[in-house]
């Protein structure tokens, strides 16, 4: 297709997110209209037929991450874009992809508050409903934008995961990335993820989910000569059901495995001038933002303060954190929630690091001046 | 049926795990009769199952076979059906699983009429759960959840469907299996959403409650219930109750969905930009 789009341009953080979809050859895309996601539908809508993929708006969320599943076994690069409640509406069956191992891409543009709460308000509070949010217990990557151009970025590097894990993989943004409009540079070349594996064997030979050392299937898409069977029941190497607490054992480990395994080739945490640093911001996506201009103030004023900034969420890299977090003096855990992600980065910390929460949960953005305030008070200059 | 109509099936997975006396095997060999019929090329049949005694029957079946979520299975074959429509899509549903938590799917299927081809196999009740009331079960019948009689009126599918621009449905039984197997070798034929209502039986949690114990004695209730459309148009209309008509019960042309889609993705790629 030819691109519309030149090399540097002013772009919406949801709409950076359809264009690096659209570059990186997703070619089917199932949803549900809902803010502060639409534009994500918006665009795919308009520009999918352009490079003769596919738009089917669904009836809710949970036949659209069902379509979106379809899609993907049927041989397609499939997508679906959500907010808080379409992704609770989504978790049943992005378990059921997690179990059948399908690869897919769910972007959360997260609202303010628990049920409908603040529509158009930016929040962070679906960072445990990405991790814990199916039944039963289950683990994928997630990863967060803090700029435009990173949910560009990470756009693709979700897709790539999911392909090369066999996994459904969740971009979580908040609305502050998903609608904050800045400059972004589009790399000149287009980023080429390989085609989905098929096997090799005869076909009499496949066993779907055989895996290697590295604990990764190689699913057949549907329609070729490997027939075999997709269930989101404990299912043995066939992919047929099993009671078995030996098959279910084996196949939830590696489940987990899969992922944890290559948590080091993930995006690593983002350190702001963390060298040399007494003071911490542990902070992620919009909030990132705030926290940078809260450092430079705190250095101006003598006060030696860094940033630490998952980039991916989960996993949680708890190792570079507790390395970062060795020898500092205190950290301020910020989030635009009641303190969800605090619970995970407190098993990291160490004991004597004192800690200070700039928490926000009514749909206002955290400003510089509060995480500065918080420095100061856990450097005791208050 | 060709000689070997075992191969089917998937090595090593019968038997299978259906109740002694249980329909389903009837309405699984009338679809399976259908696509020898047909003689459906293997590699490009699917066969999407929801969850429910019936759905247990896709990962028996040796084609390219999903089982998803409750309620959801219609909803996966459509992101299939989009994405390579010259697949030949089959949906297998129970009775709650297709009208209870999937009506919404259901419903939305027929009026894009998307070339699917869906069977629900009514048995009247949940069976995997152990008898439970469904949007199905005849009124006044007995269940674990219905104990003093069903008071929620049943769906009647064949209107619901038509309602919502299905362009082929028909209903049988598993007594009518031989006309159930016609009905589903013309419903593959038909281009839109087919709608085929199997109504089959369970002994063992619809018909020990409600005084049909034996699959015979169920077998019999359905020879005498389900009526060929045709005479039971002639019937009075005190005559109708306790029956319903079975056979083709609606034809209607539509564009279809996936065809629809194709053109505009032609006419967009056509478009100078």
């Amino acid at each position: 297709m030819s691109d519309p789009t030149p090399l540097a341009s002013l772009m919406q953080g949801n709409e950076a997110v359809a264009r690096a979809a659209l570059a990186a050859g997703v070619s089917f895309y199932a949803g549900y209209p809902i803010t502060p996601s639409t534009e994500i539908a918006e665009y795919m809508a308009r520009y999918l037929p352009e490079v003769g993929g596919i738009f089917i708006q669904m009836e809710d969320e949970i036949s659209s991450l069902a379509a979106v599943i379809g899609a993907s076994v049927a041989g397609s690069r499939a997508m679906t874009a959500t907010s808080g409640p379409g992704f609770s509406l989504m978790q049943e069956n992005l378990g059921f992809a997690v179990m059948a191992e399908v690869p897919l891409l769910l972007v959360n543009v997260m609202r303010q508050g628990p049920s409908t709460g603040m529509p158009t308000a930016p929040g962070q509070g679906d960072v445990m409903q990405a991790r814990w949010g199916s039944h039963g217990d289950r683990l994928l990557p997630v990863f967060v934008p803090a700029t435009v151009s990173e949910a560009y970025d990470l756009t693709i590097t979700a897709l790539r995961w999911s392909e090369e894990l066999s996994t459904p993989v969740v971009l979580l943004m908040d609305e502050v990335v998903g609608h904050l409009r800045e400059r972004v540079v589009l790399p000149p070349q287009r980023p080429a993820l390989p085609a989905r594996r098929q096997p090799a064997c005869p076909p009499e030979e496949y066993l779907p989910y055989r895996t290697g050392e590295d604990g990764v299937p190689v699913l057949a898409t549907f329609g070729s000569e490997y027939r075999y069977n997709i269930t989101g029941l404990v299912h043995d190497q066939r992919g047929l059901p099993s009671n078995s607490p030996r098959v279910a054992e084996d196949l939830l480990r590696r489940l987990r495995k899969k992922i944890v395994y290559r948590m080091d080739d993930f995006p690593p945490p983002e350190m702001y001038q963390s060298e040399g640093a007494e003071y911490l911001v542990i902070a992620y996506g919009g909030v990132a933002r705030a926290a940078r201009q809260a450092v430079r103030q705190a250095r101006q004023e003598g006060l030696a303060a860094g940033i630490f900034r998952p980039v991916t969420l989960w996993p949680f890299p708890g190792e570079q954190l507790a390395a970062a977090a060795a020898g500092k003096k205190g950290v301020v855990i910020a989030e635009m929630n009641d303190g969800q992600l605090a619970v995970e980065i407190e098993r990291w910390l160490p004991p004597e690091c004192r800690r200070v929460y700039c928490l926000k949960n009514c749909g206002e953005l955290i400003a510089p001046t509060e995480i500065f305030s918080a420095l100061r008070e856990v450097a005791g200059r208050v | 049926m060709s000689e070997n109509w075992l191969s089917y099936f998937r090595p090593n997975t019968l038997p299978h795990m259906w109740c002694p006396g249980c329909g389903n095997g009837i309405a699984v060999q009338a679809m399976l009769r259908a696509i020898d019929k047909l003689q459906l090329d293997r590699n490009k049949v699917v066969v999407v199952g929801g969850i429910g005694c019936s759905s247990r029957a896709v990962s028996y079946l040796d084609f390219h076979t999903l089982h998803t979520t409750h309620g959801r299975a219609v909803a996966f074959a459509t992101g299939i059906k989009m994405a390579n429509p010259a697949l030949t899509v089959f949906v297998v549903m129970g009775d709650g699983d297709a009208s209870a938590i999937g009506g919404n799917h259901l419903i939305h299927a027929a009026r894009r009429n998307i070339d699917l081809n869906l069977l629900v196999f009514n048995n009247s009740i949940y069976g995997m759960t152990g008898g439970q009331v469904s949007p199905l079960t005849p009124g006044g019948s007995k269940t674990t959840t219905s104990p003093y009689g069903a008071i929620d009126p049943p769906f009647d599918l064949v209107q619901l469907m038509k309602g919502a621009g299905a362009t082929f449905i028909a209903r049988s039984t598993t007594y009518h299996a031989r006309l159930l197997s016609e009905l589903i070798v013309r419903a593959v034929q038909h281009k839109g959403l087919s709608f085929v209502e199997a109504v089959t039986h369970c002994p063992t949690s619809f018909g020990r409650r409600n005084k049909m114990p034996d699959p015979v004695q169920m077998l019999e209730w359905q020879k005498q219930s389900g009526v060929l459309k045709e005479k039971y148009e002639q019937l009075a209309p005190e005559e109708r109750v306790g029956k319903y008509p079975i056979g083709l019960l609606h034809v209607a042309q539509a564009p279809e969905y996936c065809e629809t889609y194709a053109a505009l993705l032609k006419a967009r790629q056509q478009k100078p930009r």
